[in-house]
């Protein structure tokens, strides 16, 4: 059994993709990628098995956050940049439900960028999944907080000046006890990410490239593209020795991460038969979030070159609606059980004869 | 203020007061061994102002008097009043913190208008403070902080003490601190410690002058500093000294006595409570009454933050308290638990009002039960923190995009936040939908004798969770229509998840009636917009009391919120002295009771008095018509009753 999925009811039958599917039209433009991730979501679902009247999916505004409505679960399509707080409200409240949260890089990371930080650092039993186009697609194409410097878009035709976050940095510097990052086009890899995601206890941020065809098309090619992902992809796995790019001898990648002795940093170095054991073997459940920061720096945010993907962080640490739901019970023990009389009547009391 | 001595005065009759040899001991002078040996007057009211330096303890004083005062069982209303800075520079006017209490022997309504005792700890508390002293008054100064330096701070050129400015006031020179250092000679506590027990100095000589319990405050003080029983014991002595000091010296000839208030009271047993731990209680009340678990997101924010604090504490009511990163996280959190079946609420202020209004609009069109509860002070902006003001009614009617109609109600004193968190619970329950409890400063800090109710007596607020498909498709099979209404109230199911066969999905965007699913329909969104709009103005509320004894009033003054006490005050003031006016005061601010336009038009003339700038008669001229005469005032502080029984009889007499 998954201890972040305790609480939750089990489904009584086997289910289905069809199951999570709702009877709304999907409306996406074609060729989104966000079709890609639905079904994702969609066709993994069954695989956690719970009841399905126990799932809540909350979004905020932007393409993305019309993903709820095509979910046969519960769901909330709230308002721009709230969904963590509003999910964090439901899921402090109520321990028995997974909920989800479904968010873009505009709403996640500019108007809501307070309320994901928060809900990092509060580590609430809360899923969220960032799709990063890299643009604001809904609103027909602004550069969003993670464009690359220089983007020419209709509110930026001379080209944007500020840098952008790097969301998996900005999660491990939040705090996160889980960070993921993971591609719309590569279903295998997108659920083995969603899984370690639902089995962690706590706040889960995946952030999920997503190919935005109308307003940023092709911002991910280099990491889809066969031929280029060989060297733009590094793919984390935990315990193993990270390496990528075209295969050495060894049967492992060419390329591999060492730590820089001169600078304590990470760097990417081409592997020989010596060199292998010098490789850096990931850890995902380190303590210490240092070395999943470095991974994370190591892509190049125009070319997207060395781009870890994977769980970058998983660690386990105390759970903020575990730790409520902890205060009442003891509250009962130290008080007793609440007496509204007793309450209202309080100490200084008089009385006085009619 | 006419009434301060009134009543028999009931001199003891035993010979002027021996000056003893030796400090009475404490259990001689508080125990019933010895009579006191100085003239008892009665009274029928008193208000007492303690002012000083934000650091003197003088909120903590006020406090203890009122409990004293309580437990007595005189009736009595508070109002602190205190600056925004935590520790504003001392001995300046700005720093300056005042408590004044009024109490009587019968009912009484508002904290007073002007005080018969002011206690000023320094030059700047007197001076800050003067101006509202009626001629006559007593003042108890302490004179060891009126050095040259002190009164250079406020502009004192000569001493007040000295120059006979004073002379219309009965004025107490009393050195406090240097007495309460002498109490505290043996206590072993360096100067500066010793020093600090000077309010309860204080304390201990009002406590003697006007006949207060004691046993309270000394209990009080040893668990307030159990963890330093020297630091107890000092103030304790200090109180004691306070005491013994009022009894034996010559100064204070004559005490007073004020009778408890107990015909004014209906049988039943009391405390005295503040509005914000009212509210609190009525929150806790209105969890326990729906059988819901209790969800609070707050912000910190003066003057709710009480509010927060005290439902953190009833954690084994299964209350859940959520401290936001901001105000619109605390709201949406609210929100989430309110989706989630919990009876969820929202405490702020105005600018955290402002934050919020986006997810009450989400709110509104969710169709979820949300209480946002507004504890009003100055504004626009930051404003003033710490005072009150009755500004945010038009915020909460309107301050929304769209048409966004919410509930509002109102308490009208310290005791009656209690019920308007109940009856607030009952129409976001009943109707869901978000629903807007304005209370302010005056109220959340002020404090009054309220009777316990029995928890039986309290309104049954359990609602029915959504539990079964609504409606039958063309097809034959059962579906959840989450915005299939109910015809009488016309509030929507609330299916809360873990419910089997309810799944459903509801958002901000507007929605097709009954399916709930999105829909971007002209007629539909017309006939939603409506629909919302109908809902709200069908919740139903009580007619509104017109209280006109007479019948033969021609003016009527119309209230809301915590100008109930200063108007009602100011009605009798008028009726006493032979006038006749009429007097209604609205609990609901939307929908307005069914009968207000009649009771609007009976009336040649309508007066409504407010802490703002007519919003209260905005509302009422658009809506009914009528030629409603605002009377405002934004002082930061309640209207003065005698003022406004004056503005009122003006009002009455223009054509
Ligand atoms: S605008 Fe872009 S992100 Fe939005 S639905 Fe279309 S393709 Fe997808």
């Amino acid at each position: 059994m998954i201890e972040a999925l305790s609480l939750v009811p089990k489904a009584e039958a086997k289910q289905s993709m069809k199951d999570f599917k709702s009877d709304q039209e999907v409306r996406w433009c074609p060729g989104c990628g966000d079709y890609a991730i639905l079904a994702a979501v969609q066709s993994f679902m069954p695989e956690l098995g719970l009841a399905r009247e126990n799932v809540v999916f909350v979004s905020g505004i932007g393409c993305s956050s019309r993903f709820p409505y095509y979910m046969n679960t519960y769901g909330m399509h709230s308002i721009h940049g709230r969904a963590p707080a509003i999910a964090t409200g439901l899921a402090s409240s109520r321990r028995d439900l997974s909920v989800w949260v479904v968010t873009g890089d505009g709403d996640a990371l500019s108007i809501g960028g307070n309320h994901l930080i928060h809900a990092l650092r509060r580590n609430v039993n809360l899923k969220i999944l960032l799709f990063n186009n890299r643009i604001y697609g809904l609103t027909k194409g602004q550069y969003s907080p993670t464009s690359e410097v220089g983007k020419i878009t209709k509110s930026t035709p001379m080209g944007s000046l500020d840098a952008p976050f790097n969301p998996v940095s900005l999660a491990i510097g939040a705090e996160a006890s889980f960070v993921a990052r993971t591609v719309d086009s590569d279903r295998k890899h997108l659920q083995s990410v969603l899984r370690a995601a639902a089995e962690h206890s706590g706040t889960a941020l995946v952030e999920i490239y997503q190919n935005c065809n109308i307003f940023n098309d092709g911002a991910f090619e280099v990491l889809k593209d066969r031929e280029s992902a060989l060297d733009a992809v590094i793919r984390l796995e935990h315990g193993e020795p990270i390496r990528f790019g075209a295969p050495a001898e060894d049967g492992l990648g060419s390329k591999g991460v060492v730590r820089d002795p001169a600078t304590g940093d990470l760097k990417v170095i081409d592997v020989t038969v010596e060199g292998a054991a010098g490789v850096l073997v990931h850890d995902a459940h380190a303590a210490s979030p240092t070395t999943a920061f470095a991974l994370s720096r190591l892509a190049d945010a125009d070319t997207l070159h060395h781009t870890p993907i994977g769980v970058l962080r998983d660690v386990s640490r105390p759970v903020y609606d575990t730790e409520m739901a902890e205060q009442l019970e003891k509250a009962v023990v130290q008080q007793g059980k609440g007496d509204l009389a007793s309450l209202l009547a309080g100490r200084d009391t008089w009385t006085v004869v009619g | 203020m006419t009434s301060q001595v009134s009543s028999s005065s009931s001199a003891t009759a035993e010979p002027p007061a021996q000056e003893p040899s030796h400090p009475p001991v404490i259990g001689d002078v508080l125990g019933e061994q010895r009579k006191p040996v100085k003239e008892t007057r009665r009274l029928d009211r008193v208000i007492i102002r303690f002012a000083g330096d934000s650091g003197d303890g003088m909120q903590l004083t006020g406090d203890r008097f009122t409990s004293e005062t309580a437990s007595f069982g005189n009736d009595l209303s508070t109002l602190p009043n205190f600056p925004a800075e935590i520790r504003a520079p001392a001995g300046t006017l700005p720093g300056v913190s005042s408590f004044q209490l009024h109490f009587a022997d019968h009912d009484i309504l508002t904290p007073g208008d002007a005080p018969d005792v002011l206690v000023a700890m320094n030059p700047a508390a007197l001076k800050a403070n003067i101006a509202d002293l009626p001629r006559g008054a007593e003042i108890i100064v302490n004179t060891d902080e009126f050095t040259k330096r002190a009164m250079a701070k406020v502009g004192y050129a000569a001493s007040p003490l000295d120059d006979g400015s004073l002379e219309a006031y009965a004025v107490h020179p009393v050195p406090l601190t240097t007495l309460t250092v002498e109490a505290l000679k043996d206590s072993g506590l360096a100067r500066k410690d010793a020093e600090r027990a000077k309010n309860m100095f204080a304390l201990g000589l009002l406590s003697w002058m006007y006949h207060r319990p004691t046993e309270g405050t000394e209990s009080f003080l040893r668990k307030k500093f159990a963890k330093k029983p020297d630091i107890a014991e000092a103030n304790v002595t200090a109180f004691r000294a306070g005491w013994n000091f009022g009894e034996t010296t010559e100064d204070f000839a004559v005490n007073y006595e004020v009778q408890p208030a107990s015909s004014a009271f209906p049988a039943g047993t009391y405390r005295n409570i503040s509005g914000n731990l009212a509210l609190a209680y009525g929150l806790v009340a209105a969890g326990q009454r729906s059988e819901l678990p209790l969800f609070l997101g707050s912000y910190p924010i003066t003057p709710a933050s009480d509010i927060l604090h005290e439902l953190s504490r009833h954690k084994n009511f299964g209350v859940r308290t959520f401290q936001a990163e901001d105000e619109i996280a605390a709201i949406g959190a609210a929100l989430g638990a309110a989706f989630g079946g919990s009876l969820a609420l929202t405490t702020t202020s105005g600018p955290g009002v402002a934050l919020k209004s986006e997810t009450i609009g989400l709110a509104v069109s969710l169709e979820l039960p949300l209480l946002i509860i507004d504890i009003q002070r100055g504004g626009p902006s930051t404003g003033l923190p710490t005072k009150t003001e009755q500004s945010d009614l038009l915020q909460a009617m309107y301050g929304r995009n769209g048409e966004a109609p919410v509930p509002v109600v109102a308490p009208c004193t310290p005791a009656d936040c209690f019920d308007a968190a109940l009856e607030a619970a009952r129409i976001a329950l009943t109707y869901r939908t978000p629903v807007m409890l304005l209370s302010d400063g005056y109220l959340a800090n002020g404090s009054e004798p309220w009777r316990i109710p029995d928890v039986e007596d309290l309104p049954d607020l359990r609602v029915r969770f959504a539990t079964a498909p609504n409606h039958t498709a063309a097809d034959g099979s059962e579906e959840f229509w989450p915005y299939l209404r109910d015809p009488e109230t016309l509030a929507r199911p609330w299916a809360v998840p873990g419910t089997p066969g309810l799944e459903h999905r509801i958002g901000g965007i507007e929605k097709q009636d009954g399916t709930g699913n999105i829909s971007y329909d002209p007629a539909n969104h017309d006939f939603m917009t409506r629909t919302r709009q109908a809902k709200i103005d069908g919740v139903q509320v009580p007619d509104v009391v017109v209280d006109d004894p007479g019948g033969a009033a021609r003016t009527l003054v119309i209230g809301w919120g915590s100008t109930y006490g200063p108007i009602t005050a100011a009605v009798r003031r008028i009726r006493r002295e032979g006038g006749s006016i009429a007097q209604a005061h609205l609990r609901h601010l939307n929908p307005f009771p069914a009968n207000l336009g009649e009771v609007l038009r009976a009336y040649d003339k309508v007066v409504v008095p407010e802490m703002n700038l007519g919003q209260l008669a905005h509302l009422l001229r658009a809506k009914y018509l009528v030629d409603a005469h605002s009377y405002t005032q934004v002082t930061g502080l309640p209207f003065k009753s005698e003022q406004l029984a004056k503005a009122l009889v003006e009002e009455s007499a223009n054509d």
